[in-house]
């Protein structure tokens, strides 16, 4: 029977790149460097940029941190899920605005196709390029089934994609579209013709998304029809995985963030960490956020380790994750009182991003409904 | 959990197998008289002979007090409590009555009383042949401890002692009672000192015991009176006026947050006869298949079924917490983890029995005296019961002061 390691599979490797990104992030991504590079201009009309430092990135390229779930045959690190949770928490803490996670989820997805195509993409992604996944539908379904794109006979695409996760910073899309047979996984390049990029207007300043549109447009098989929806569900506990961990980190970031506050603003002659009705929900966000994160890591190492577990871990880790996002972003302005409430303020990045992340591939209602099917067999 | 299992020691892989051999050959099968669900209910003698009898044989058997050194009655190993624990809940065992005794005296014994005194005390503690309880709480010292006004006064190579201690689990049977006490007045924290009082020998000669009823209606504490007690000097434990600083050994090993991992077993008890063990997601199910509501089945609501996969999902996360505390480079703060675990562990077994209470629908206005309740009424007792520690053992508006105090670094509340 397999098994779960005692340290979630955190071993050496995984712990050094962690630390190494703690430090790298914490040395190049300060929160006053995300703050004037994503929040310089606060109008709601402003032009729809996408914000990201492209030379930071080119260093994260070279310290390989895209390549580390991609497996070594395909030039890659060859690490495991959770190296890539723990690159993913640290992303979140930093709220750093980049493509790496989209790539993580593009890698298992990929990873799962298991086509010579796939093994070529996986790496492509080895030798530094992005990608992203174009697998959401008009009505944001996160079934792997469920896609507006359509394989035409020569194998070009048409269709829509929407919801796509840092669309332009991406220079390959792995699109589902559906065939004859089902639904199966194409690569797309950025410039290829027929293929328009819309950006969306977002609530959430650290991340790009946009809307695809495709007019037979060319796209190389990375899973056949059929074969693709199932790469995607194999992969969904991945993806789960990695935005439950950016979750984790950005939920320690409001966290510390608004403990500093409560003890350093005074009312009332005191501290606001000295009344209660602070002190205990802070704790409450504590508790969430320890749980999410036991339950990411345990879901990563079920997918690494007795992968027959890992969906309904992986679900399991979402819903807390999700709801901790919800409950650590709400305590964090709410404790900053008038300012917290201000663009000024950094806490509206971290609230924004948990926002968006806490529905991303679900919310955690969504995740419990899951659950329960499979648990308590389906409702009458 | 079975991983847990997975990074044994050489000693300690052979001592899991001791175990299971043991527990296969040795398990006391059946009460033959119905137990209530916890230690601290104890109320009927022929239940807690019956218990003592597997505490004594279990430690005879080197399952119980196996990290403790030799030379005080223990069995001299590393590490090894946990394992005998996991494979006495495994092995479905019943409860272990002197829960007070290991949980908060031994520790406390091990690590402040002179070296006779321990050689004298903990052997019948952890064979479970004498019975401890805790005399810290009073009628004005709850969450505030320090405010003892139980008195100690010097008398040549003896104490006397007076005053009066509430919710004194236990004391019905015991033997002896660690106790928290003022020897002087003139300072809170510095004016405290702790003995182990041999409070049956004393009865009708300075001690009285008087039971408390619970609001479930069964009884398990105890009001206990001292009038004019004189106990030895050798049971002081460390220094006059060193009583709180003793108080906070026996507080962290209540809290699960000590160096030494408290003896437990369990899994048997109740379950068994009607699915009623808080901690137990897999029973709520059933108990949902099995209630109606409105024209169909509790289990087919979609609001409980949300409730219910919240609960198993906090217990799941309750387990691997526990498991990442084991890995110290997953942990930014060494006692994030260990010092939640009383808080986390009560409300969610208070959450899981009042969501069983609540899907029992018009069934659950129905006693453990009812013929017509299901799973013969120990939900409802359940939930009630689950009031106790979230009370006791610091409660957990006082937990979360702790948290908030010493992991996060919040300004001290009043
Ligand atoms: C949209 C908006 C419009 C406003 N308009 C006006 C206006 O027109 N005129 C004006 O004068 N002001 C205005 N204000 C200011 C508003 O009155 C203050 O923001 C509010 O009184 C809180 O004070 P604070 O921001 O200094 O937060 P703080 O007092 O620092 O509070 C921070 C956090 O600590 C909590 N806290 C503080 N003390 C305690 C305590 N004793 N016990 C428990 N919790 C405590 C608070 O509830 C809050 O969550 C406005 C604020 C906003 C957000
Ligand atoms: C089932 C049971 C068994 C027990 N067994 C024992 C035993 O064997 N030995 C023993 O010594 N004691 C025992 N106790 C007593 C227990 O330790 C106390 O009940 C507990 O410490 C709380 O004290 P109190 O009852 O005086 O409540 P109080 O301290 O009066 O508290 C009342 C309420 O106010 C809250 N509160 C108090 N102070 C604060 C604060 N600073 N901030 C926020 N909230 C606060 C509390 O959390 C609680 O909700 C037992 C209690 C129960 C319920």
């Amino acid at each position: 029977m397999a098994v779960e390691p005692k340290n979630f599979g955190f071993g050496e490797d995984e712990t050094m790149l962690r630390d190494s990104a703690r430090k790298f992030m914490s040395d190049h991504c300060s929160t006053d460097k995300l703050h004037s590079l994503v929040a310089s201009d606060y109008q709601i009309d402003r032009d729809n940029l996408c914000l990201w430092d492209q030379s930071l990135w080119q260093q994260i390229v070279e310290l390989g941190w895209p390549a580390v779930c991609v497996p070594e045959a395909n030039g890659g690190i060859g690490m495991p899920l959770v190296a890539a949770v723990a690159l993913a928490e640290e992303i979140g803490k930093a709220g750093f605005p980049s493509p790496l996670l989209s790539i993580f989820n593009s890698t298992f997805v990929l990873r799962a196709c298991d086509s010579a195509a796939a093994h070529q993409a996986l790496a492509s992604i080895a030798g530094g390029k992005t990608m992203t996944l174009a697998i959401t539908n008009a009505a944001g379904s996160w079934h792997s089934d469920h896609t507006d794109v359509e394989v035409n006979k020569d194998g070009s695409l048409t269709g829509n994609a929407y919801f796509v996760q840092d669309a332009r910073k991406c220079e390959q899309f792995l699109v589902s579209a559906r065939g004859d047979k089902g639904v199966g996984l194409y690569l797309v390049d950025a410039s290829a013709s027929g293929l328009t990029l819309i950006p969306d207007s977002i609530v959430d300043l650290t991340r790009d998304q946009a809307h695809l549109s495709f007019s037979d447009v060319a796209a190389v098989e990375m899973a056949s029809p059929g074969k693709g929806s199932d790469a995607i569900a194999n992969a969904i506990p991945a993806i789960l995985c990695i935005v439950s961990a950016d979750m984790v980190g950005a939920g320690e970031w409001l966290l510390q963030t608004t403990v500093e506050y409560a003890k350093t603003r005074i009312q009332f002659d005191h501290p606001l960490g000295f009344f209660q009705a602070v002190k205990h929900p802070l704790v409450n966000v504590m508790l969430q956020i320890d749980n999410a994160k036991s339950l990411t890591y345990h879901a990563a190492s079920a997918f690494d380790h007795v992968p027959e577990n890992a969906e309904r871990s992986a679900r399991m880790a979402k819903s807390e994750a999700s709801d901790m996002a919800v409950f650590s972003s709400s305590r964090a302005v709410q404790f900053h009182g008038g300012i917290g409430f201000t663009w000024e303020c950094y806490v509206h990045l971290f609230f924004k991003r948990q926002m968006h992340n806490q529905v991303m591939y679900g919310d955690a209602k969504y995740q419990r409904t899951h659950l329960a099917n499979s648990i308590m067999g389906p409702a009458d | 959990m079975a991983a847990a299992d997975r990074k044994d020691t050489t000693e300690q892989a052979e001592f899991r197998k001791q175990c299971q051999k043991w527990l296969k050959a040795n398990h006391p099968g059946r009460p033959p008289v119905q137990l209530p669900q916890g230690a601290l209910e104890l109320s009927d003698p022929a239940a807690l002979q019956w218990l003592q009898q597997w505490q004594k044989s279990a430690y005879d058997g080197g399952l119980i007090g196996c990290d403790y050194p030799l030379d005080v009655g223990g069995g001299g190993k590393e590490n090894c409590q946990g394992i005998a624990n996991q494979e006495m809940q495994k092995a479905k065992t019943p409860y272990l009555p002197n829960i007070i005794g290991m949980g908060m005296a031994a520790p406390t014994i091990f690590f402040h009383c002179q070296d006779e005194v321990k050689a004298e005390l903990l052997p019948k503690l952890l064979s479970g042949e004498e019975i401890w309880c805790q005399g810290f709480s009073e009628p004005g010292a709850g969450s505030d401890l320090a405010n003892q006004q139980t008195f100690a006064e010097k008398d040549g190579d003896n104490w006397v002692i007076n005053g009066h201690k509430v919710w004194t689990s236990l004391a019905h049977f015991a033997d002896w009672m660690i106790l928290l006490c003022r020897t002087d007045k003139s300072d809170k924290y510095n004016g405290l000192s702790y003995f182990a009082v041999p409070i049956k020998a004393a009865l009708g000669k300075g001690v009285t015991v008087q039971p408390l009823i619970k609001m479930t209606g069964q009884t398990g504490f105890n009001e206990v009176l001292f009038d004019n007690l004189v106990i030895s000097d050798r049971y002081r434990m460390d220094d006059v006026g060193a009583g709180w600083k003793v108080a906070m050994t026996t507080l962290a090993h209540e809290r699960g947050a000590g160096p030494l991992v408290t003896p437990a077993s369990g899994g048997m008890a109740i379950e068994e006869e009607s699915g009623v063990s808080a901690g137990n997601i897999g029973s709520l199910i059933s108990l949902a298949k099995q209630q109606h509501r409105g024209s169909g089945r509790a289990a087919d609501d979609a609001s409980l079924r949300d409730e219910i996969m919240k609960l198993m999902i906090r217990q799941e996360a309750l387990r691997q917490n526990s498991r990442r505390a084991g890995v110290p480079e997953l942990t930014d703060h060494p006692m994030r983890i260990p010092l939640q675990g009383k808080l986390v562990g009560t409300e969610l077994n208070q959450d899981i029995a009042e969501t069983a209470y609540r899907i029992e629908g018009a069934a659950s206005t129905l006693y453990v005296n009812d013929p017509n309740a299901p799973a013969a009424g120990q939900w409802p007792l359940a939930y009630m019961n689950s009031f106790g520690v979230t009370i006791a053992a610091g409660a957990n508006e006082i937990q979360r002061n702790i948290l908030g105090e010493r992991v996060l670094g919040l300004a001290k509340s009043k």
